[in-house]
């Protein structure tokens, strides 16, 4: 336990370095890099094969290409990247295995028009003084503080709705808002430019703070009993 | 656009906005508006609180990775190489 290393420090250490340590068999190295990154690469897995079983194995193939291919990394690439490409190419193959037709024109905008909030919820354009203002406006949320049953259910609630967002927003909010990596580090992993990767997040973001909201404003439980 | 002048931003153009100015890649003339704008709109400074809490609540999700014996299984395998 005492050799493993603070993932942050390792993030920050260069790459060229990392790579200098992992090639001379330093497995204080590959330990930090295997903690840093296993969930992440773990998050991506899953939106290639769906069942979290196949997911792990892919990511451990990941690394064991890792282990076996140090030699011939190039650092063409920052070493995040490059994960990135060996556990896509490894988790494409597994997909089309199971016969997963998987349409991999991957991390794409659809194009089609997404508003952030109902927009029945804003007043007409043509309304004579307040043109696409509120109608119906948010209002406060109550929540329970840290810690407390109602606090765990409001994450619970929250973790679904992220595994409900369409992938390519998921992938973007979840590398962002969960894993907490900069918006630079997303679209170099994803392969995605900066513009949209920002209308994934936003959609995204857009989404969960509607369903938080719903959740906040109906204060029944969904099952409600009979009693 | 012809006006120079400062338009007024309007609430529903204010939601589809907030990320970017979250982002900070708001243009200073847009963020300028963004923040004109909240300081007399209760309703969407309540609605950026919320999207500030979304968020935070996002940041506290637990993240799954991979179980101790996957990784113990990886670190001998690096070993094995090193040897």
């Amino acid at each position: 336990m005492g050799s493993v290393l603070n993932p942050q420090t390792l993030v920050r250490d260069s790459d060229a370095d990392l790579i200098d340590r992992l090639r001379t068999g330093d497995e204080a190295a590959f330990a930090g890099l295997i903690d840093a990154y296993s969930a992440p690469l773990l998050r991506l897995a899953v939106a290639f094969v769906q069942s979290p079983a196949v997911a792990e194995e892919v990511v451990q193939e990941t690394w064991m290409a890792v282990v076996t291919g140090i030699g011939r990394f190039e650092g063409r690439s920052s070493v995040k990247t490059w994960l990135f490409k060996i556990l896509t190419n490894i988790a494409k193959t597994r997909a089309q295995r199971e016969r997963r037709t998987i349409p991999f024109s991957a991390f794409d905008v659809d194009s089609g028009d997404e508003p952030a909030v109902d927009p029945e919820r804003f007043l007409p354009a043509s309304h004579p003084q307040w043109p696409n203002h509120w109608a119906a406006a948010p209002q406060p949320w109550s929540m329970g503080p840290e810690g407390t049953a109602l606090d765990r259910e409001t994450l619970a609630v929250l973790r679904r709705a992220l595994e409900d967002l369409p992938r390519a927003q998921q992938l973007v909010v979840a590398l962002r808002d969960v894993h907490g990596w900069p918006a630079v580090d997303v679209c170099a992993a994803l392969d995605l430019s900066e513009a949209n990767q920002r209308v994934l997040l936003h959609r995204g973001r857009s989404r969960l703070r509607t369903v938080l909201e719903r959740y906040f404003s109906d204060p029944e439980p969904e099952e409600a009993s009979c009693a | 656009m012809t006006d120079d002048t400062m338009t007024d931003l309007a609430c529903k153009e204010l939601v589809e906005i907030i990320t970017d100015y979250l982002e900070g890649t708001l243009p200073e003339r847009d963020r300028a508006r963004f923040d004109e704008h909240i300081l007399t709109c209760p309703p969407c400074r309540e609605y950026v609180q919320e999207m500030r809490t979304t968020l935070r609540l996002t940041g506290r999700l637990t993240v799954e990775s991979i179980s101790p014996a996957s990784r113990d299984e990886l670190l001998q395998a690096f070993r094995r190489m090193k040897a």
